[in-house]
C-alpha cells in the first residue's frame, strides 16, 4: 500500500484549510398528494476538505444517493422538499437559481453515476459527449475540444483515445465506459467530485482499476471526493473519513482506520461482520444483519436500527415521539448515534457481540 | 440470393473481427442506425418490403421511360363500346379504360401521384406532429396538458371525416389533399414522440448530462430527442402506407386532385366503378397497386420496428 502514507496525511492537511463542501442539517422529504411524506434524508451534516475523500456508507435505501442528488441540485422540484444548507466553497447551493447551478455543475462539482452504460447517451459518440462539457464550461471550439477530449481519455487510461472518440458507448467495455464518464466529470477539474457507487456495475478487477484511477486523480488535483458506496472494501481502499448512514441519518462517523479497528455502532459492526472472508473454512455461514431496512422510519421513537440490533435494550425505543437518539461526539474525531455502542470489535464469522454496558 | 448469402457471410466476419477486438479498417463507430440496418439486411420480411418499396420508387421515377404510351392519349378503338371494354390486346398489355386510355401507362404514371402525396403529407404530418410532441415532452406541465388535449381533439375526429372536411374547406386541389392527409397524421406523431420523450427524459444519461451542467435545450434536443426517434421513424414508414390509402380513398370519393392530366390510382378506381359489371379488371389493377405498395411500406416499417427495438438487439 504505497498510498497509505499519503492518506494518513490527508486529513491533517485538510483540517487546516476551509472545506470544499459543507452539508449542514440536510433533510429531504418526498411528498405525494394524498399520502404521508417519506423522510429520505434527515439532518445529515458533513464536510469535505480539498484532497479529502469521504465515504457515505449504508445499505440500499438509506439515503446516500438522495443526499448526493440533493447536493448537486438534481432532485426533481415537484414533490420534494429539501431543507438545511449545502455550501460549495462557501456558496449556498440550496435555493440557488437554475442558471447558477447549471454553471456550477460540471465545472465546480461533478458526479459519476452507478451504471456507466445507461449514463451515456447510446445514440451519440463518446467524442460528442466529452466535448459537450468542454464547450459548455470552457468555451472551447470544436477542434480544441476534440484535442482536449482525446487528452482526457488518455489521462483516464483509455488506450487509442482518438479512435474511441468516434465510437459509440455500446462499443466500449464497462470499465472503459466508466473511465469515459470519469473523464467527462473531471473535464473542468471540479472542486468536488461525487461518485455514486461508481464500481457497482463493474467486475472486481475493473473495480480496482477504477478506484485506483479515482485515487490518483483526486490526489493529483486536490479535488474533494465524496464516495457513495455500500461496499466496505471500497471504503477501506479509498476513504479518509467515513460516515455510516442508516435510514436517512448518519449513525457513525470516524476516520477510516479507526472505524475498521473499532466500530462502535452495532450496525457498523454488523456490516463489518457480514463481509465474506476468504480465510474461513468452507461452508461457514455468512453473518447477516437481521431483517431489512424499513420504509417507515421510526427515528422519532428512538433508534431506527433497534428492531434489528443485537445490542438493543428497552431504552433504544421509547414511546415518546421526538426522542431520537442524538448524534454525539464519541472520542477524538468520532461521532456516534447509539445508546449502547459496541466496545469489543466483532470477529467476522461470529454473531455481532452485544458488548455494551459491560 | 447469392448476394444475400455473401452479405451474411461478410456480416459474420465483421462480427468475429469485432469480437476479437479488431474492428476492420475504416470501421470506426458503429452507430445504432447502422447496426439496425445490418439486422434489417438479414430479415427476409424487410427485404420483401424493401424490394416492393424500391420497385415503387423506381417506377415512379422512371415513369416517362417505362410507360408504353401517353397516359392521356385516347386510342379510338372500335372495340370500346357502350357495355363492353376489351382486356389485354396488342400494344395495350393491360387493356384500355372506357375512354380508350392505356391502363398500364396510367398505373405507372399514377405511382408518381401516390408517392408525391404519400411523402409530402407524411413529412408535413410528421414535422408538425413532432414539433407538438417535443413541445409537450420537453416542457411538461401545462404546456403538455394543452398540447395533448389539442391532440386528443384531433384524434377524436375520424381520420377520413377530418380529411374530407379539410379538403372541402381548402378547395379541391392536390395541395389541399396533402394538407388534409397531413393533419390526420399529426396526432399520432405527437403522441408517439411525447410518450417516448417522457420515458427518455428520466433516463440516466439525461440526469448525467444535467449533472455535467449541460443546457436544458441541449439535453432535450441533443440527448433525449435522438433517443426518442426510433418509434417515430417506424411510424413514418407505416404512415406512408396510410397516406397512400387515404389519398386513394379521397380521390375515390371525388375529393382528389381535379386535374385529369395527372392519373391517380384512387381516381382510376372511382371511374372504374361505373363499368364494374362488365370490366372488373379496371378496378382490380389500381386496387392491387394500392394494396401492394401499402403492404411494402408496412412490411418495411414493421421490420424496422423490430430492428430498432432494443429488446431484439443482441
Amino acid at each position: 500500500m504505497n498510498g497509505s502514507t499519503a492518506f494518513s496525511a490527508a486529513p491533517r492537511h485538510a483540517a487546516s484549510t476551509t472545506p470544499v463542501l459543507e452539508v449542514e442539517d440536510l433533510s429531504v422529504r418526498f411528498t405525494r398528494r394524498g399520502e404521508a411524506g417519506t423522510q429520505a434524508v434527515d439532518g445529515v451534516s458533513f464536510s469535505v476538505a480539498p484532497g479529502e475523500t469521504i465515504g457515505l456508507v449504508g445499505e440500499s435505501g438509506c439515503g446516500k444517493s438522495v443526499t448526493s442528488l440533493a447536493v448537486m441540485g438534481l432532485l426533481p422540484k415537484r414533490g420534494v422538499q429539501v431543507a438545511g444548507s449545502v455550501r460549495l466553497d462557501g456558496q449556498e447551493l440550496l435555493g440557488a437559481g437554475d442558471r447558477a447551478l447549471r454553471k456550477l455543475r460540471g465545472a465546480d462539482m461533478a458526479m459519476v453515476f452507478q451504471d456507466p452504460l445507461s449514463s451515456l447517451n447510446p445514440t451519440v459518440t463518446i467524442g460528442v459527449q466529452v466535448t459537450e462539457v468542454l464547450k459548455e464550461h470552457r468555451g472551447m471550439s470544436g477542434k480544441e475540444a476534440t484535442e482536449e477530449a482525446a487528452d482526457l481519455l488518455d489521462r483516464v487510461g483509455i488506450p487509442d483515445p482518438r479512435r474511441r472518440l468516434g465510437e459509440y458507448p455500446h462499443q466500449l467495455s464497462g470499465g472503459m465506459r466508466q473511465r469515459a464518464l470519469i473523464a467527462m466529470a473531471l473535464a473542468c477539474s471540479p472542486r468536488l467530485l461525487i461518485a455514486d457507487e461508481p464500481t457497482t456495475a463493474l467486475d472486481v478487477t475493473i473495480q480496482a482499476q477504477i478506484l485506483e484511477l479515482l485515487r490518483e486523480l483526486v490526489q493529483g488535483s486536490g479535488t474533494a471526493l465524496v464516495m457513495i458506496t455500500h461496499d466496505l472494501g471500497v471504503v477501506a481502499g479509498l476513504c479518509d473519513r467515513v460516515h455510516v448512514m442508516y435510514a436517512g441519518r448518519i449513525i457513525e462517523t470516524a476516520d477510516r482506520g479507526d472505524l475498521f479497528a473499532r466500530p462502535r455502532h452495532p450496525y457498523t459492526g454488523g456490516l463489518l461482520a457480514s463481509v465474506p472472508r476468504l480465510d474461513t473454512t468452507r461452508g461457514t455461514p455468512l453473518t447477516p444483519i437481521r431483517g431489512s431496512a424499513r420504509d417507515a422510519i421510526p427515528w422519532a421513537q428512538g433508534c431506527a436500527f433497534a428492531p434489528r440490533c443485537d445490542s438493543g435494550r428497552d431504552d433504544c425505543l421509547t414511546e415518546v415521539a421526538g426522542s431520537t437518539v442524538p448524534l454525539e461526539s464519541d472520542g477524538a474525531g468520532r461521532e456516534l448515534r447509539c445508546r449502547h455502542p459496541l466496545t469489543v470489535p466483532p470477529v467476522a464469522g461470529s454473531p455481532t457481540t452485544p458488548g455494551a454496558d459491560r | 440470393m447469392t448476394a444475400a448469402l455473401g452479405s451474411t457471410r461478410r456480416d459474420k466476419i465483421d462480427e468475429l473481427a469485432a469480437r476479437a477486438g479488431q474492428v476492420p479498417a475504416g470501421g470506426g463507430g458503429v452507430s445504432l442506425a447502422r447496426s439496425a440496418f445490418r439486422r434489417l439486411r438479414r430479415d427476409p420480411v424487410a427485404i420483401i418490403g424493401a424490394v416492393i418499396v424500391v420497385a415503387f420508387l423506381l417506377v415512379a421515377a422512371l415513369a416517362p421511360w417505362l410507360a408504353p404510351r401517353d397516359p392521356l392519349e385516347q386510342a379510338l378503338l372500335s372495340e370500346v363500346r357502350q357495355g363492353s371494354i376489351p382486356g389485354s390486346r396488342e400494344g395495350f398489355p393491360l387493356g384500355v379504360d372506357q375512354l380508350g386510355r392505356d391502363v398500364l401507362s396510367r398505373l405507372i404514371y399514377g405511382s408518381r401521384q401516390s408517392l408525391l402525396i404519400g411523402v409530402v403529407s407524411t413529412v408535413l404530418g410528421a414535422v408538425a406532429g413532432m414539433a407538438l410532441g417535443v413541445l409537450a415532452g420537453a416542457f411538461g406541465g401545462w404546456v403538455d396538458t394543452v398540447v395533448m388535449r389539442f391532440v386528443d381533439i384531433l384524434l377524436s375526429i375520424p381520420g377520413l371525416l377530418m380529411a374530407i372536411s379539410i379538403s372541402v374547406l381548402l378547395g379541391q386541389n392536390q395541395y389541399a389533399l396533402m394538407i388534409a392527409i397531413a393533419v390526420t397524421q399529426v396526432p399520432v406523431f405527437a403522441r408517439l414522440l411525447r410518450g417516448s420523450m417522457l420515458s427518455q427524459r428520466d433516463s440516466d444519461y439525461a440526469l448525467a448530462a444535467k449533472a455535467l451542467g449541460v443546457k436544458r435545450s441541449r439535453i432535450v434536443l441533443g440527448h433525449v430527442l435522438p433517443n426518442s426517434l426510433s418509434p417515430v421513424i417506424v411510424q413514418a414508414t407505416l404512415s406512408l402506407a396510410t397516406a397512400i390509402i387515404e389519398a386513394a380513398a379521397l380521390s375515390f370519393l371525388g375529393l382528389g386532385d381535379p386535374d385529369i392530366s395527372r392519373p391517380e390510382w384512387g381516381a382510376m378506381l372511382s371511374s372504374a366503378q361505373a363499368v364494374l359489371s362488365f370490366a372488373p379488371m379496371l378496378a382490380v389493377y389500381p386496387a392491387l397497386c394500392i394494396i401492394v405498395v401499402a403492404l411494402g411500406f408496412t412490411l418495411l416499417g414493421e421490420s424496422l420496428r423490430e430492428a430498432l427495438d432494443p429488446k431484439f438487439r443482441r
